[in-house]
């Protein structure tokens, strides 16, 4: 109970100053920690603020001091019950040598999903195109690849590119292309996995007719050679924002999970930043081996050189998903 | 129009509320946002323009890539950089926060900002101004995949109590004690409508005004009774001032002791 407001003022002022130069540090400066005796400092000051909230809480005529400490409570209620990591300090080599491989491994099933909808999505379109060739401009929506693969391999072929070519420009334009298609996936998870589900459909639809034309037409060689490099990285990285988008679904509609909405979408925050922000970065290697390597074609660059660099690529990104960071991930369990 | 609020409970039992951003006052957030973007991303293909005399693919690259990093960076990095805001958010005073009133963490920003294009769904924030409309904290699906709110931080403004008139003698002063207990009792709602109503006098009719001046007064005598000879011949008007006086207005002595403070 409060008699005299302005002397209740007077008095907790202080105090209510002291808690917000700490909160405004510790705003400022998103890593920073404080010592065992600053933060029961902290606690304390928190402490009397939300009880003197309490109690101007029904003091009609206060509605600054009543609106000032309301704020002032909300801050310090967020920095005091934060048990999330927030730190900010981002390490590239921490992040590919364990960050990303783990969480890509904690969330696997989703990844399952994501590459056998793919699968299927290929074998229709594959088998589309070959029982009914006619439907070529329906699933195929690349006006360069519409043509016959014969006569392409031989444009390409005969093509001499120069070096004046506009790689970098062209290099540019997939990086941000194929990330926001990776985007896309991602986010059309919100509805409920559906709009998730068309695109990696869709996707292997594109895919498994592009294959079937080019190895109808006894293309497989250039074919391979043509999408393996930067193919072998591409492909999985859409794989892995549908991978992200089917694990947001999932934690949208909550099956078995008997807790929260928001619970839910919290335990999986940070793994979702984690899996796109390694499909952006993984990307940005995609786009520069595409515009600057598979471009290039036999008598350029022979065939067996380039499959055999894609190949190793998708060896190497299979074993780096599979291995990289299970050392740690066992001491920790 | 109402302001939608959201009330949220620390485990110490201790409620504090945020007013949400309404789905029209976002929009016109996100205008200027947009705005902002062009203006920057002009800025920044100006400059590229130098580079064009050394390698024309490279300047080509550089603006794709510009244009990319901007539109879906300048958010991310604007809302994790200033706390919850954009230059849009910051002019009309909008901030993103956690909904649990937790710390707003980078992957939040990210993930609200990345899932931003399925809210521009089919033409800007269409599906986004829908979910908007129809979620009762006023989220986006962005919010909702990054358990998020936008609030409005509302400047609190201290009453303007000159409008009421010159200031009387108020018999209700010589009685500290009820005075005390009268701005106990009282509640912030009651505070704010006997004031608004005194301060919207002059829109209300005479009947209208009498009888909503009679039947406030009534209420506010009956939560605290003053002496008779303090309030006996005061009319309603007259009595509901000097309420406001007590409620609002500081006393001679607080006024001396604060500026003795303030020495």
């Amino acid at each position: 109970m409060i008699i005299d407001i302005a002397k209740f003022i007077e008095t907790e002022k202080p105090y209510w100053q002291s808690l917000e130069k700490i909160l405004s540090r510790m705003e400022q400066d998103h890593g920073a920690s404080l010592s065992l005796e600053e933060s029961r400092h902290l606690h304390y000051l928190y402490r009397r603020a939300s009880s003197d909230l309490g109690k101007v809480g029904t003091f009609s005529s206060e509605p600054l001091t009543r609106h000032y400490l309301e704020a002032l409570v909300a801050r310090a209620h967020s920095e005091i019950n934060e048990q999330r990591d927030t730190a900010t300090k981002f390490s590239l080599l921490e992040f590919f040598r364990f960050t990303f491989p783990q969480t890509f491994r904690r969330q696997v099933n989703a990844f399952w999903i994501a590459l056998i909808l793919t699968v299927v999505g290929s074998l229709f379109g594959g088998a589309a195109l070959y029982f009914d060739p006619a439907s070529k401009e329906s699933l195929v929506p690349f006006d360069h690849l519409l043509g016959n693969p014969t006569e392409r391999v031989k444009l390409e072929e005969a093509s001499n590119r120069s070096e004046n070519a506009a790689h970098g420009t062209f290099s540019a334009y997939l990086m941000t292309h194929n990330t926001q298609v990776s985007i896309t996936t991602f986010a059309l998870g919100l509805t409920y996995g559906v709009g998730t589900i068309i695109m990696l459909f869709y996707n292997g639809v594109m895919l498994g007719s592009i294959i079937v034309d080019y190895v109808a037409h006894g293309q497989s060689v250039f074919l391979a050679g043509w999408l393996l490099p930067h193919g072998s990285v591409e492909i999985p990285c859409i794989l892995i924002a549908g991978q992200a988008g089917l694990v947001l679904a999932s934690a949208l509609i909550g099956w078995g999970k008997r807790i929260p909405l928001s619970s839910r979408l919290r335990l999986i925050g940070k793994d979702l930043f984690v899996l796109m922000t390694g499909v952006a970065l993984f990307l940005v290697w995609a786009g520069i081996v595409e515009s600057f390597f598979s471009q290039y074609h036999y008598p350029v660059v022979p065939y067996s050189v380039k499959i055999l660099f894609g190949s190793s690529q998708l060896g190497a990104l299979v074993f780096y998903l599979y291995a990289a960071g299970r050392k740690r991930e066992k001491e920790a369990n | 129009m109402f302001a939608a609020k959201t009330r949220l409970t620390t485990s110490e039992g201790i409620e504090f509320g945020f007013i949400l951003a309404s789905p029209l006052v976002r929009f016109v957030a996100w205008a200027i946002d947009f705005a902002a973007t062009m203006a920057l991303l002009s800025a920044l293909r100006f400059a590229v323009i130098f580079i064009s005399f050394f390698s024309s693919d490279f300047a080509s690259a550089m603006v794709i890539l510009l244009y990319f990093v901007v539109s879906v960076g300048y958010p991310i990095f604007c809302e994790w950089k200033f706390r919850g805001q954009t230059i849009g958010k910051k002019l009309l005073s909008l901030r993103v926060v956690d909904a649990e009133g937790f710390r707003l963490t980078f992957q939040q920003v990210f993930v609200r900002n990345i899932t931003r294009m399925v809210d521009m769904l089919p033409l800007p924030y269409l599906v986004g101004g829908l979910v908007c409309f129809l979620s009762p904290r006023n989220q986006r699906l962005g919010d909702l995949a990054a358990n998020t709110i936008v609030i409005r931080n509302v400047k609190v403004e201290e009453p303007v109590l000159s409008e009421l008139g010159e200031r009387h003698f108020n018999s209700l002063r010589h009685y500290p004690h009820l005075e005390a207990r009268l701005r106990r009792e009282v509640t912030p709602e009651e505070a704010a409508l006997i004031l608004n109503t005194l301060l919207r006098s002059s829109s209300l009719e005479a009947t209208a005004r009498i009888k909503i001046y009679g039947l406030l007064a009534s209420h506010f005598r009956d939560i605290v009774q003053f002496p008779a000879e303090a309030v006996e011949g005061i009319p309603d008007e007259q009595y509901l001032k000097n309420i406001v006086d007590v409620l609002f207005r500081k006393s001679g002595a607080v006024k001396a002791r604060e500026t003795r403070v303030a020495k």
